[in-house]
């Protein structure tokens, strides 16, 4: 016999997990389950929608990925990167990078974009948050790679000059959309997604690569 | 008591040491600041007022919840909380720990459940349900999480809550494994735990109600998943929705066999 999931009203609004026989569910019915609970356990609050729970390929492919236990197939992987790739909008004014001190304070800052946030309050770039940057700062987080130094033991003395070109445009790229380059990485798609604009990212890479920034001293 | 304001006092002196040494003592000056909280926890407080409410009689029908079944049977508080969420066959639905209480004060006391799943955490009945939810909780402190997964709904809530853990959603793509996902990270100087496998007694799951320093608030679990979400820009989950029970199922069922240190203290 068909196991059937009910949607029905319960004492609280939710309630759509109801297994109606003993038989187990398949992968595609628990995929489905999940995706009422989710239609029925949120709403809008604050700046918040519940559109925001609308993603796109690359955020279906690697949640199905994680919770299966295994990373996305080589070929898969290569396309998310490629159709990310194509999504990074370059510098409009051609300059990539902004100001180190401006840089310093986005990363500090993990702001932004929650329900308790109002659309006024500047959006952070949440960096410290994972990463270890300026080595003054002692509190930051493991998840992602230390970026201390990160121009610097890139060789990157003159962020202007042809042979900084290639880093210079991947450190942009990084930011602006990480799965561009790691199709399932942890780090936010901080342009595409819209979290920074264009003057943000430039300061991000400023505070990586500017050979002035406490970042690469 | 502001927890920023304390570490940085806590920092400064670690701040003078070369930056390696810095940190390990500034992390170990917030183990030290967490065991001097130990010495007393404000939950105390929650849980004699949570014994207070489950025995007097309150609400339209004027009645004590002593006779609400939290899966062990009518009245039995000692061990129930260790083996929540599970289901219950009077509502058909997996049922945690706060959410099985509002159906005890809609049906024994006469309270409108949904009215009360609607008010914000901290205030009118939330806070009575919050300091229920401490005092039972305590009554099993010490005790081994044992999750039943014999009914086909608690299967399917574990299953569910696995893809919660994983879907990644907002505009910063972040899951609950973003965070919970790995050994041995942190966020900024916060330790956090692999949440994908057992992380032990009393860490994570198994530290649930808290008393939290920094905001001085009693937090139940279902607070506690309503502010990852905050944080992970998600929507707002409604109090005691299928998609809280559950994760709470899936982290619950993850920490099989560890102790219950609940109410714990929290920075």
């Amino acid at each position: 016999m068909k196991t059937h999931h009910h949607v029905i009203l319960s004492l609280l609004a939710g309630g759509v997990i109801v297994a109606g026989c003993a038989s187990s569910p398949t992968p595609a019915e628990l995929d489905k389950t999940t995706a009422e609970a989710v239609k029925a356990s949120f709403r809008d609050q604050g700046i918040v929608k519940v559109s925001v729970l609308n993603t796109d390929e690359t955020a279906k492919a690697c949640s199905a990925a994680d919770a299966a236990g295994k990373p996305l197939d080589e070929k898969m992987a290569k396309a998310i990167e490629e159709a990310n790739l194509k999504t990074i909008k370059w510098p409009s004014n051609g300059k990539f990078l902004g100001s180190w001190q401006e840089g310093e304070k986005l990363a500090q800052s993990g702001r932004g974009l929650t329900w308790t946030d109002d659309a006024k309050t500047p959006n952070g770039g949440n960096c410290y948050n994972c990463h270890q940057i300026d080595k003054a700062e002692i509190s930051f987080g493991t998840i992602g790679p230390s970026l201390y130094n990160f121009g610097k033991l890139r060789g990157v003395t003159d962020p202007n000059s042809p042979a900084s070109k290639a880093m210079v445009e991947y450190t942009w790229g990084k930011i602006w959309n990480a799965k561009a380059y790691n199709a399932c990485s942890n780090m936010p798609r901080a342009g595409h997604m819209g979290i920074l604009t264009e003057a943000q990212v430039a300061d991000l890479v400023a505070l990586l690569l500017d050979p002035k920034s406490p970042v690469n001293q | 008591m502001r927890l920023s304001a304390s570490i940085s006092m806590l920092l400064a002196s670690a701040l003078a040491a070369s930056t390696a040494l810095a940190q390990k003592s500034a992390i170990q000056s917030i183990e030290e600041y967490r065991a001097m909280l130990q010495d007393g926890n404000p939950a105390d407080l929650f849980e004699a007022k949570g014994e207070d409410l489950w025995k007097q009689k309150r609400g339209p029908k004027n009645t004590s919840l002593e006779k609400c079944d939290l899966g062990k049977g009518p009245g039995v508080v000692k061990g129930a909380f260790v083996e929540l969420p599970r289901f219950f066959p009077d509502t058909n639905r997996v049922q945690d720990l706060e959410s099985r209480l509002l159906t005890c004060m809609e049906t024994l006391q006469g309270f409108n459940a949904m009215e009360i799943a609607k008010t914000p955490f901290g205030r009118g009945e939330q806070n009575n349900l919050t300091a229920l939810a401490t005092w039972i909780a305590a009554e099993s402190k010490g005790q081994r999480f044992n999750l039943p997964q014999s009914h086909p709904q608690e299967r399917v809530s574990y299953e569910v809550g696995k893809r919660l853990f994983f879907l990644r959603a907002g505009p910063h793509d972040f899951a609950c494994s973003s965070c919970h996902g790995q050994d041995g990270t942190r966020i900024r100087l916060q330790d956090l735990p692999n949440l994908t496998k057992n992380p032990g007694d009393g860490i994570g799951f198994a530290a649930w109600p808290a008393y939290r320093v920094s905001n001085g608030q009693m937090w139940g679990m279902q607070q506690r998943l309503n502010d990852c979400f905050r944080q992970q820009r998600f929507p707002y989950p409604g109090f005691g929705s299928d998609v809280t029970i559950a994760l709470a199922v899936y982290l619950g069922v993850n920490s099989q066999g560890s102790v219950s240190v609940a109410p714990s203290i929290k920075r």
